[in-house]
């Protein structure tokens, strides 16, 4: 069977996000490698710029199907249909003859993936850190175990669901070409109201804020702040530097900081490219959600502390003394 | 209400974790195995549920013989009766999946119940598979959870905030850490759990979309670089970070 790639990228608010360059530079790595053809998939109302720019990124076609005439198959009010979505990239799949699907392995990826596996036939790679071909074979590999060990893993079906961890894949621009824009008539795929099964009311921002989840830079306070009182030190810090703020279980359990801040494997599973822990002592819980993050800083004053063993630079010292003078030091930086 | 809850086994999050000599699973000697945390937040909104509107819940697992520990955990909880779906054979997880979905038909639930994911391979991909398997709504990550005649609403947690999503019974619902707190056995439903019975069944379904033909540590990193002068070093870490690491 001939290999074909469909690349599938999430939009938010009709912009497409940071992941969805990451899929597709992975799409055409792989189409690169497999000497075959990838196009894209979008369910969105993104305008033409937004579309026209995924060429930076190798995109040669991106096929788009309406968020709104989506929805207008259910009829009544709604923001999305996580069921809708998937039976679209099953049945565009199906319909074009896509064996390989690759999608970003955000909340949203992982909520439809398993969805769209069953649908399409295809055995299913979650959370991919690295992807390999070798005499035309694919290979995936992914942590399990909180990220304590990886596994190595091969297909036993020609049909592939790859989900990438997002900000592990690098977003590559290349020679820019200009994407043949495919309308698809969304009458055409045999989607019917009863697909709409969960139908998504609401989307509740919580704050303005930077989620961890996506942010490419953290920092992260846990105990050692001694009290919530103190997490102002952690904010300018992160704020020196355009990060976001994270937190360790202990003081989200602690009510110091909400719950959507937390970081590990009962929290969120970051990768940024810089992680500064202050005062944190490095437990294997909240290794697991942030081990695999590039450049790892960690601030704490016992010089055992566990997370000396992860981090690529730190300081032995008291977070009350060091955190002002780095924030100072970062604002100089232009 | 007919409520089911699907419970997995797991090394405690605390498991130093050692490859096999096969190098493709872990070394499970010393290793103590727990009910999946996340299911507990499972049985414990399963018990809640049953509590409020009647009815029964039975918890199914799929596994070896020792899976048996996670129903017996889920009994502690309140849990009524436990299938086991007997296998000793290594599993992907639409082997699981599809092996539940064949369990649950049979029952006909209102509500099923999942953990958001399994700390074992964190898949996070049995609720859905199972949802798509029974053409039934499945919203995971749930940290609220309203039952409203046969309407469901559930917060899920994403990127910065939350969705809100309503779906008709019967439902597969994922549990994240908030939506409940789940209870500690007492002596008494300890003592009651002992005489629940566990069905044991074979697989409906065996054979693998997919399998694992190494397992690795996670590279060790080269020694980092450690400073020790306190707030004296922030100068010297601000050049390496931009120097060296190039990451400000
Ligand atoms: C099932 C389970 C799941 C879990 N999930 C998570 C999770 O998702 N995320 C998570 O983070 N944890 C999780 N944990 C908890 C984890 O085991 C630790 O308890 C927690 O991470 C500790 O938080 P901490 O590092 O802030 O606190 P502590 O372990 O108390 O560490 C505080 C650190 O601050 C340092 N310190 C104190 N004062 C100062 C100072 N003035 N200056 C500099 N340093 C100072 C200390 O040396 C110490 O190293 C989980 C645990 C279990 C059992
Ligand atoms: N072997 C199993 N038997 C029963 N339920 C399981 C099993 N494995 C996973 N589950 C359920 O599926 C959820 C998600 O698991 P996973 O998709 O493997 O991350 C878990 O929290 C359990 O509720």
């Amino acid at each position: 069977m001939a290999n074909k790639i469909l690349a599938y990228i999430e939009a938010k608010d009709n912009k497409f996000r940071n992941s969805a360059f990451e899929v597709i530079s992975e799409a055409k790595k792989l189409s690169d490698a497999l000497g075959c053809e990838f196009d894209v998939l979008t369910i969105s109302d993104a305008g033409s710029d937004e579309l026209n720019n995924l060429g930076a990124y190798g995109a040669k076609k991106v096929k788009v199907a309406g968020l709104d005439a989506l929805n207008g198959i259910y009829g009544n009010e709604i923001k999305f249909s996580h069921t809708a979505f998937a039976k679209v990239v099953s049945e565009t799949a199906a319909g074009g003859g896509y064996n390989i699907i690759v999608l970003s392995a955000t909340t949203f990826g992982k909520e439809i993936s398993p969805s769209i596996a069953v649908r399409t036939d295809s055995a299913l790679c979650p959370d991919c850190v690295d992807v390999r071909i070798n005499d035309g074979v694919i290979t995936a590999t992914r942590p399990v175990y909180a990220g304590k060990s990886y596994v190595n893993i091969k297909f036993n079906s020609d049909k592939i669901l790859l989900t990438l961890r997002p900000n592990v894949f690098k977003a590559i621009k290349g020679n820019p070409v200009n994407p043949e824009i495919e309308k698809i008539d969304i009458n055409s795929l045999n989607i019917s109201a009863a697909d709409f099964r969960t139908i998504v009311k609401e989307v509740v921002i919580a704050s303005e804020k930077l989620d961890v989840a996506e942010a490419d830079r953290i920092v992260s306070g846990g105990r050692g702040l001694r009290g919530p009182e103190h997490f102002n030190l952690v904010e300018n810090l992160a704020a020196s530097i355009g990060a976001a703020t994270g937190a360790s279980r202990a003081v989200v359990d602690a009510g110091w900081r909400p719950h959507s801040e937390q970081v590990g494997q009962t929290g969120k599973t970051v990768s940024p490219s810089l992680y500064i822990a202050c005062g944190i002592s490095g437990a294997i819980q909240h290794l697991a959600g942030m081990s695999t993050s590039k450049c790892i800083v960690a601030i704490n004053k016992d010089k055992d502390a566990p997370i000396f063993q992860v981090a690529d630079y730190g300081i032995v010292g008291d977070v009350f003394e060091i955190l002002p003078v780095l924030t100072e030091e970062f604002n100089k930086l232009t | 209400m007919k409520i089911i809850v699907c419970v997995s086994l797991v090394p405690d999050t605390t498991t130093k974790i050692k490859i096999s000599d096969s190098k493709k699973s872990i070394d499970e000697a010393g290793v103590s195995f727990v009910i999946n945390p996340y299911d507990e937040f499972a049985v414990e909104e399963a018990v809640q549920l049953k509590e409020k509107n009647g009815g029964d819940v039975t918890a199914i697992s799929f596994g070896t013989d020792k899976y048996k520990e996670a129903i017996k955990k889920a009994f502690q909880m309140g849990a009524d009766t436990g299938i086991l779906i007997k296998s000793d054979e290594a599993f992907d997880s639409f082997t699981v999946a599809k092996n539940l979905a064949d369990a649950i038909k049979e029952l006909n639930p209102d509500i099923i119940l999942f953990g958001k994911q399994s700390i074992d391979f964190d898949g996070s991909q049995i609720p859905s598979m199972v949802g798509e398997l029974l053409n039934i709504p499945s919203v995971n990550v749930v940290t609220k959870l309203e039952i409203n005649g046969d309407k469901a609403t559930a917060e899920r947690e994403i990127e910065g905030g939350k969705e809100i999503i309503e779906a008709k019974l019967p439902v597969i619902i994922g549990t994240q850490k908030g939506i409940n707190n789940p209870r500690y056995p007492n002596l008494k439903s300890i003592m009651a759990s002992k005489s629940k019975l566990i069905a044991e069944k074979p697989p409906t379904y065996t054979g693998n979309k997919s399998e694992v033909t190494e397992m690795h540590l996670p590279r060790a990193k080269s020694k980092g670089k450690i400073l020790s002068d306190g707030a004296a070093s922030v100068p010297e870490l601000v050049k390496l970070l931009r120097e060296e690491a190039k990451v400000v």
